[in-house]
């Protein structure tokens, strides 16, 4: 799968568009990122077949409509769990599993922690909008203390998730955080999110043009800064500076924020060592001495 | 005197060794040649309540336990109290008096007292107390004048683990117990066990198996190759058995999160074209609907066992009901096809679940196993299973049979039969994408009404060849003693000929139940016929109809309280069956239940 090389390098960004016409509203965050999500597939040289693409529900479920690999619409909150089964399956596999932050941080949060600490080789990007857009317009577990949505009219009262704080202290080994209005550098994260070989996580800030007027573009691009190029020099390898940096609040920080080489769940599976699941031969499988154990 | 028929039981508090000292006895017995059906009940506790073992041993086949005790080893009071009024006449206790005091007049005069120093043997033999257990066995084996030497290899066997010094005292317990017997009571005991002399019957290897077990084995056979679970009473087992295993035969076995992760990750794993299967009980069953339904929209095949438990909630963790069938049956929002499974005992506990695989690939469906804690958590005796097995992937395609088309490859293309090609990620001309939202063909995302109509058609009409695929339900007769399995092939004038005084009708484990019932029945010169079904959905309705026609009067028999099997048949057919057995304490029916209810009911 991985060693099919015919068409490996010819591809551009434009080979991997389905030709669907995205059905996002204009301006939504989804098209910077579908765009750096091509892109990083090109530059890094994948053959569509290698790659299957998980998405979860939301306006973000229709990537895998849009991008031209292999695709698995799940249901809300379960992209994770269908994508462990795929890795473990047939660990050749690339898999990019792609959701909103309703589907990730609120009702799949308890599967989002565990793929974590599984470290299974998964690179997660989480469309971040801070609000629930497809059922338009309800707080998400995103959305800040205040806001004022269709489900919150006098204003959020609770305090929004951290994923980044919260994905370094579960075991994540690849924390990163992109924003939807700069494409280049976001693919550069999810490249290397990609390359990474462990569970990676990009959160992307994800302006959503119709029910978010808070978390706008303009908010964003005022707020954000990259961590790579800030003179204080943000070590990746440390988790302490990593929590400090993902707690920040006044600028916000994008970048790679923690970085951790660590074996993965499917490399410690003996059975699989060799090769895939897939790859075994299950057409006479010989049960007689498991059925001796019962005498 | 009676030969080689005999129920034992024991009782203490959990946490005391209870189930493996059980589960010695009857491999003991089955290594001996014997039929055994074994059963164990135990509240949903870890140390304390009251855990026991019970043990039915006859030199014939036997399909179910029964309620009597010939042997009860009493480790408390509890025991004897709750037990006492099960022993047969001329019985026996086996007790410690220094731990477990009564007086004599609480016991009926014609139960013999075994009454052992327990304890002090065990404390001539190690500091752990759990080794009255084997003593226990030991003076068993006496007082039924049994083979000493088949216990003595059991026991080796099942504590190897543990290292030859706990072998060698377990073996010195059991010498101990044996000879307390033999030198102070004397050989009168009303049963005894003979080995099978035969030597055919004699040299027959059998197998002490649970449906758990068989379930395992058959999921292992059909190359299930992805087993994810969250532990649940009483599907855990199977759990423990795929996880014990995932080495020696290549699984990979995950422990979840949750059972939504379950049954998500499965789904993965189909997907991706590995055999894969999860299990769990009904209020698991109720986390994994969301993923049934997701796995009906993408036609990902998927194999789910639902052991069952008394519900709602919590309900009873450890006992036994067939409650959920009709939650089974409805479970998910929308329509689309499903195959639901009963097995009635081990053997179809292992041949059912290999070829549940089969037919979830051959028609890209979701097959259903439903079992209960009777049937997963019982032993029974069973030949070794036939390994001969085809596997049939359906549809499965890859590699060059994949074409390349300009427009893609139509994952959901339409047929006569609703079954399209499939083929998996990695392949070169393959690529497709499935979504859980209604799709066209080619799995693009779709709201055209006409795309709707025929996408909901093309699901649904799987059913029609499921229905001519899966077997008939059999039936059952007793001819001289002996239980006759009549196979269905197809509706012929023999079905017309059920002229019997009345015709039984059930499904899973209740099973073993009515076979032992009918053998009393026969010997009362009663003549029943017993119709069996190992699949409900779809259900073979056009056999029913002729049946319930022909039929002199018929009686259901189900482990729950609203009938819901007799319920799906009125649906179905229109027609009410006549009589109605249901158990819903809890704990597994029993035959003489089942023939006092058919004794009255022909009596009225």
């Amino acid at each position: 799968m991985g060693k099919q090389k015919s068409s490996k390098k010819d591809l551009k960004p434009e080979d991997f568009n389905t030709g669907k016409k995205p059905v996002w509203c204009s301006g939504c965050g989804n098209f910077g990122i579908l765009m750096a999500i091509r892109q990083a597939f090109a530059d890094l040289g994948l053959n569509k077949e290698e790659i299957v693409i998980i998405s979860g529900i939301g306006c973000s479920d229709k990537y895998h409509q849009y991008i031209d690999t292999y695709g698995f619409e799940s249901i809300h909150g379960r992209i994770l769990p269908v994508a462990m089964g795929i890795k473990l399956a047939n660990h050749n596999l690339k898999l990019i599993a792609i959701g909103g932050d309703g589907d990730g941080y609120g009702i799949g949060m308890g599967h989002f922690v565990h793929a974590m600490r599984r470290n299974i080789n998964i690179t997660y990007i989480v469309c971040n909008n801070q609000i629930y857009g497809l059922t338009t317009g309800q707080a998400s577990p995103t959305s800040d203390k205040g806001l004022i949505t269709k489900s919150t009219p006098f204003g959020n009262l609770e305090e929004p998730v951290n994923p980044i704080s919260l994905a370094i202290v579960s075991g994540a080994t690849y924390v990163a955080r992109g924003f939807a209005g700069d494409v280049n550098h976001l693919k550069k994260l999810i490249i290397a999110g990609i390359k990474h070989n462990g569970f990676s996580l990009v959160d992307v800030f994800q302006p959503c043009v119709t029910f978010n007027h808070v978390n706008t573009y303009d908010w964003f691009n005022k707020k954000v800064y990259k961590l790579e190029n800030n003179k204080d020099k943000h070590d990746t390898k440390n988790k302490d500076a990593a929590l400090k940096k993902a707690m920040e609040n006044k600028k916000l920080p994008i970048g790679v924020f923690y970085k951790k080489k660590k074996i993965t769940y499917e490399e410690e599976v003996e059975q699989i060592k060799k090769k895939p699941l897939i790859k075994q031969d299950i057409s006479n499988i010989r049960i007689n001495k498991l059925m001796n154990e019962f005498i | 005197m009676a030969i080689n028929k005999l129920a034992w039981k024991i009782g203490g508090k959990a946490g005391y060794g209870i189930m493996v000292t059980g589960l010695i006895f009857s491999k003991a017995c089955s290594r001996g040649g014997f039929h055994v059906f074994d059963t164990v009940e135990y509240p949903s506790l870890v140390r304390g309540g009251h855990n026991n073992y019970h043990v039915r041993v006859e030199d014939e086949e036997i399909h179910s336990n029964i309620e009597l005790i010939d042997i009860l080893v009493a480790f408390n009071n509890e025991t004897i109290d709750k037990h006492k009024s099960n022993i047969t006449v001329g019985g026996a206790i086996i007790f410690d008096s220094n731990e477990t005091k009564f007086e004599n007049n609480e016991i009926r005069g014609d139960i013999k007292l075994y009454d052992i120093p327990l304890l002090k043997i065990a404390k001539g033999i190690t500091e752990e107390k759990i080794i009255m257990n084997t003593i226990t066995l030991g003076a068993t084996i006496a007082i039924i004048d049994y083979d000493l030497n088949i216990l003595d290899g059991v026991i080796t066997d099942v504590f190897r683990k543990k290292g030859a010094e706990v072998v060698n005292k377990n073996i010195l317990a059991a010498k101990k117990g044996y000879d307390y017997v033999k030198k102070n009571y004397n050989h009168d005991f009303k049963t005894k066990l003979r080995q099978i002399s035969n030597n055919k019957e004699k040299n027959k290897k059998r197998m002490l198996i649970t449906g758990n077990e068989a379930i395992s084995l058959g999921a292992i056979k059909a190359g299930c190759k992805f087993y994810s679970a969250y532990p649940m009473t009483p599907a855990s087992s199977i759990l423990h058995y795929m996880a014990a295993n995932e080495k020696n035969m290549n699984l990979v076995v995950k422990q979840t999160e949750d059972e939504i992760a379950a049954i998500h990750a499965a789904i993965g794993a189909s997907f991706a074209g590995v055999r894969s299967m999860t299990a769990t009980s009904g209020g698991g069953f109720s986390l994994m609907v969301e993923g049934l339904g997701l796995a009906a929209m993408t036609e990902t095949p998927l194999v789910i066992v639902n052991a069952q438990r008394p519900g709602p909630s919590t309900g009873l963790a450890t006992r036994t009901e067939q409650g959920d069938l009709k939650f089974v049956l409805n479970a998910s929002q929308g329509e689309f096809p499903h195959i639901i499974i009963t097995p009635g005992d081990v053997d179809e506990c292992f041949y059912l679940t290999r070829e549940a695989f089969n037919l979830a690939e051959k028609f890209q469906v979701q097959v259903i196993i439903m079992t209960d804690k009777h049937l997963a958590e019982s032993h029974k005796t069973t030949e070794m299973f036939n390994v001969e097995y085809k596997i049939n992937r359906g549809m499965l395609i890859e590699g060059k049979q994949l074409k390349k088309r300009p427009d893609g490859f139509k994952r959901f293309e339409f047929t006569d039969t609703g079954v399209s090609n499939r083929t998996i990620p990695g392949q070169k001309n393959g690529i497709f994408r499935v979504p859980s939202y209604e799709h066209d063909e080619f799995g693009w995302m779709s709201e055209d009404p006409e795309v709707r109509i025929k996408m909901v058609e093309k699901r649904n009409k799987k059913m029609v060849n499921i229905l001519k695929e899966i077997s008939w339900p059999n039936i059952y007769n007793i001819e001289n003693g002996k239980i006759i399995k009549k196979e269905i092939k197809e509706i012929n004038s023999e079905i017309d000929k059920l002229k019997t005084d009345i015709t039984i009708i059930s499904w899973g484990s209740t099973k073993g139940a009515v076979l032992e019932a009918m053998k009393f029945l026969k010997i009362d010169g009663v003549y029943a016929d017993f119709l069996h079904f190992n699949y409900i959905n779809p259900l073979k309705t056009e056999l029913l109809l002729k049946i319930l026609k022909s039929a002199k009067k018929t009686i259901i028999v189900e482990q729950n309280m609203t009938l819901q099997f007799a319920s799906i048949i009125k649906e179905k057919t229109g027609l009410d069956i006549d009589h109605s057995f249901s158990k819903y304490n809890g704990r597994q029916m029993y035959p003489h239940e089942i023939y006092d209810k058919i004794k009255e009911v022909l009596n009225n």
